[in-house]
């Protein structure tokens, strides 16, 4: 399946899953509506008096109003898209207000998920701005008769220099608002060098707000007469409630009442669990009146779900042969031959989010229409999962983007924001569901838990002549079709298929694995198990033939060139592979440029102390890194260093870019320190921070440098890229420090002391 | 019925004295400023300042805040923004922000009894402050740059 639809030169990816007749909207001129007939959920940008576009309005007074299709979960979407478009426009970024837009199929794909949001939505910003820059200055021209050709812009001005008569953007408005609207062809970009804001970037729009306590997360929504629930679900995945008493809970002082919510059909997709909601005068009632609740359950066939077997299973299949998924040669008749052999074994287990603002949901059901504020990132299907749950028409499901307290592919699922709408609709009042961290940990769509086995053939100068590498992980798609068991290509290409090394003869093979639980995006996905694997496992053989890692690491990736997917499924994340190439060159120079960085080889490292090294392309970009550690007697780590290089193209944000990086390096410190998820009998055993620990300031990178590579190339990813070599890197540096081979993550499990 | 006061403002509660200030703060005064991150005092999100010292809102029950002077984000300075504000603005701190409020209230307890941190009492004051998206290198800046403000 490709995610791909090319509009012009525009393209646009639907995120994970394929929708249906992917929207491909980018800027469409949108029928002003006439005065009168103004929708609740218009924005302010529609009603301006000049609306060139669903992005963007200018009012009399010059307020450019500009639109947020993309939700901000912390890597500045919300301000560095806008600020494409104002740029375009030659705004003045002071006059600039930005308006969160609801779940509207007119914006295109709202998905804010696959790092995606920049590069699919540069062109469309850049020509929203530009087609009102264009019209305000056909406005400007007549008004002074002079030819357009003759005047300009600068920062909120039509500027006719020859007669030095200058408009401001808010008194051309409405003249321009009379003109016709430019076709694409017409207008005219501005050139590189007349750039104000794309490649200078901008601190948040929401700063301030942010560091008053003003900032409203979905956790902060509020609505009159709103009561609140807390849910008891299923523990066990597909679980029912097989009787339940809820005397106890309805003493609570401040419960009203008790609500079940059915158990979902399979496939899970984005529906509730299911259980019984207490609703409470508050938050506090809620969660005391679930406690006094008495269920009985029937968990169902998941209930046989142990992790300790279920590991075991991935890697009994991951050692016969499997799928074959890209092949090169005939690695098998090398390995026939016998010679230097070396085999290892990588684990990775299932991964929660654990955003900081756990799911939380309002919602209110009136008069057949439902009314949602979330925290989502994506209101489109929270549009479809509610509509369906309820039986109403699409259209009449509006959903408000809140700021998000963290995203990381969690809050792509709408399962919490479904939870609220039917209970708003069986109380007859708003109703905000909000969840425990207890409830998010044990009831995630997890990272997949993953084995791969890596073999290779060493040649004389230690290079490999043969490669095979096999993956086995419960696939993304098992929350769709509950018989997928085989991972897809929007994943297997996640570091996998698209292995860089210039290999005579490469296997890559992937192996079924049925899901238990829920599985889902994380931040990274795929690229966290595929990247660990094979980074790791090339530090291997660089020791095992006595070579320096570096080296060995480029010698593998080659010579600068292009990798042939002929006969690869490999969609390239949405993007075409003319536009976006897979260049091992790019992945070279940046690996180049952080060895230097870093001092590679130049610095000494003593007793306890080691640095290790990555390099990966995830999301379209090119990244590199070096990890220092240093490992006490205690097996204490410490990271005193993290350098990363990158090339993501053009860089639109370079101090959220920087931000993006750094977050990544402390979000890999997570994964690689203590990321595990466990089951029991089909029960989650972690339920908060003190068994999911998440990285504290003293167990981070004391300092994280990040080197941008300048690029012309169109811009590619950065919320997600810089997580999966940073973990192998680490990993790296830990065997360098201990002699110590990380194989199964977390490391907490290696015992280092 | 409960006296205490929050913001400089006097306020009774009659409600269950088992309730966390963090819910009262939120759900009955309206005050949502203070987050909800684990609600068993492990991630720092809810901090806000009981007779000035740094609390963790979520396991500070009513009955033990009697009396009490309750400061939040809201109350933090009268008059534009606390030094800790501005240095994690300056700094550029927050990416989805949610822990910052949490991180802040800490940090401005932190200084207000240790005007010049070294990064070991800054690691010791602020790791029971989670922050997913990791703008711990950040926050450290942030923290020197306020003291310097404060000197």
């Amino acid at each position: 399946m490709s995610a791909i639809e090319n509009v012009s030169r525009r393209r646009f990816l639907t995120g994970g899953i394929i929708a249906a007749g992917a929207l491909v909207l980018g800027v469409r001129y949108y029928h002003k509506l006439s005065s009168g007939d103004k929708l609740p959920h218009d924005t302010t940008a529609d009603h301006a008096t000049l609306h060139p576009s669903v992005f963007l309005g200018i009012d009399g007074d010059g307020t450019a109003w500009i639109v947020a299709s993309r939700s901000e979960m912390g890597t500045t979407s919300r301000t560095t898209l806008p600020l494409v478009v104002a740029d375009e426009l030659d705004a003045d970024w002071k006059r600039v207000k930005i308006e969160q837009a609801i779940g509207d199929k007119r914006y295109g794909d709202q998905n804010t998920d696959g790092s995606h949001s920049i590069r699919s939505f540069y062109d469309a910003m850049r020509e929203a701005g530009a087609t009102a820059r264009f019209m305000l200055i056909q406005a400007a021209a007549k008004q002074w008769s002079v030819p357009a050709a003759e005047c300009e812009t600068d920062l909120h001005v039509v500027v006719h220099r020859s007669t030095s008569r200058r408009a401001g953007y808010g008194e051309l408005a409405s003249a321009a608002a009379k003109l016709p609207v430019p076709s694409r062809e017409e207008l005219k970009l501005k050139p590189k060098s007349a750039w104000r804001y794309i490649g200078k970037g901008e601190v948040s729009y929401d700063l301030e707000a942010l560091v008053t306590g003003k900032a409203i997360y979905g956790m902060d929504a509020r609505g009159d007469g709103m009561v609140y629930a807390s849910v008891e679900r299923p523990p066990v995945l597909g679980g029912k409630v097989k009787s339940f008493d809820d005397k106890e809970a309805l003493k609570v002082g401040g419960v009203r009442q008790t609500v079940p919510i059915d158990p979902f059909q399979p496939p899970p997709a984005f529906q509730p669990l299911g259980g019984i909601a207490v609703i409470a005068d508050n938050t506090w009632a809620a969660f005391q009146g679930r406690k006094k609740l008495n269920i009985s359950w029937d968990n169902g066939p998941n209930e046989t779900y142990n992790s300790d077997a279920y590991k075991n299973e991935l890697r009994a299949t991951s050692h016969n042969p499997c799928k074959v998924v890209r092949n090169i040669g005939d690695a098998d008749a090398v390995f026939a031959k016998g010679g230097k052999v070396h085999e290892a074994d990588y684990y990775v287990p299932l991964l929660a989010h654990a955003t900081m603002e756990p799911p939380v949901a309002l919602a209110e059901f009136k008069d057949g229409k439902a009314t949602l504020w979330a925290p989502t990132q994506n209101p489109q299907a929270v549009q479809d999962i509610v509509s369906k749950e309820l039986g109403i028409a699409k259209e009449d499901v509006v959903c408000h983007v809140t700021l998000l307290g963290g995203g990381f592919g969690r809050k792509s699922k709408p399962d919490y924001v479904a939870e609220a709408a039917v209970l708003s609709k069986k109380v007859g009042r708003p109703v905000k569901v909000v969840w425990t961290r207890e409830d998010d940990i044990k009831f995630d769509y997890y990272n997949a838990v993953a084995s791969m086995y890596m073999k290779a053939a060493l040649g004389a100068n230690g290079k490999p002549t043969a490669w095979l590498q096999r993956s086995v992980f419960p696939p993304i798609p098992s929350i769709f079709d509950v018989n997928a068991v085989y991972g897809d290509p929007s994943h297997l290409q996640q570091g996998w298929t698209d292995i860089p090394y210039d290999l005579p003869n490469l296997r890559i093979e992937n192996g079924p694995a049925k899901a238990h639980v829920r599985i889902g995006w994380l931040r990274s996905v795929a690229n966290i198990y595929h990247a660990f694997a094979i980074q790791c496992f090339t530090d291997e053989l660089a020791h095992a033939v006595g070579r320096d890692p570096l080296d060995y690491l480029l010698d593998l990736i080659g010579n600068p060139r292009t990798i042939d997917f002929k006969g690869v499924e490999y969609p390239n994340y949405g993007a075409a592979l003319d536009a976006y190439p897979w260049e091992t060159g790019r992945l070279r120079n940046v690996t180049e440029v952080v060895a230097e960085k870093s001092g590679w080889g130049k610095r000494k490292h003593g007793k306890g102390t080691g640095v290790g090294i990555a390099a990966h392309r995830s999301f379209l970009t090119y990244v590199a890194t070096v990890v220092e550690v240093e490992v006490n007697d205690q097996g204490e780590v410490r990271i005193p260093r993290v350098d990363v290089a990158l090339d993501a193209g053009l860089v639109v944000n370079p101090e959220a870019t920087r931000a993006q990086f750094e977050g990544a390096a402390v979000f890999g410190t997570s994964v690689a320190r203590s990321g595990e998820i466990t089951a029991t009998k089909g029960v989650i055993d972690q339920s908060n921070f003190q068994d999911y620990s998440v990285a504290r300031i003293n167990e981070v990178p004391s300092q994280t440098n990040v080197y941008i590579v300048e690029s012309d190339a169109p811009p590619a990813g950065v919320g997600e890229p810089g997580v999966p070599p940073f973990i192998a890197a680490f990993c790296n540096a830990i065997f360098a420090a201990t002699g110590k081979r990380v194989r199964d993550l977390p490391i907490s499990k290696l015992g280092l002391s | 019925m409960i006296q205490l006061k929050v913001n400089g403002a006097e306020q009774s509660f009659d409600g269950d004295p088992e309730m966390p200030l963090l819910w009262y703060l939120r759900d009955v005064l309206g005050l949502t400023g203070s987050k909800f991150g684990c609600g068993v005092g492990l991630c720092g999100a809810c901090t806000v300042h009981v007779s000035g010292q740094a609390t963790r809102s979520c396991v500070t029950t009513m009955r033990d805040t009697a009396g009490k002077e309750v400061t939040t984000v809201e109350g933090l300075e009268k008059n534009g923004l606390h030094p800790v504000q501005k240095a994690w603005m300056q700094i550029n701190v927050p990416q989805c922000g949610y822990c910052q409020v949490g991180q802040m209230m800490q940090a401005a307890a932190l200084l207000n009894s240790n005007k010049k941190p070294t990064d070991k009492q800054i690691d010791e004051a602020m790791s029971g402050n989670i922050c997913r998206c990791g703008t711990y290198q950040r926050i450290r800046a942030a923290i020197k740059a306020a003291a310097g403000e404060m000197a």
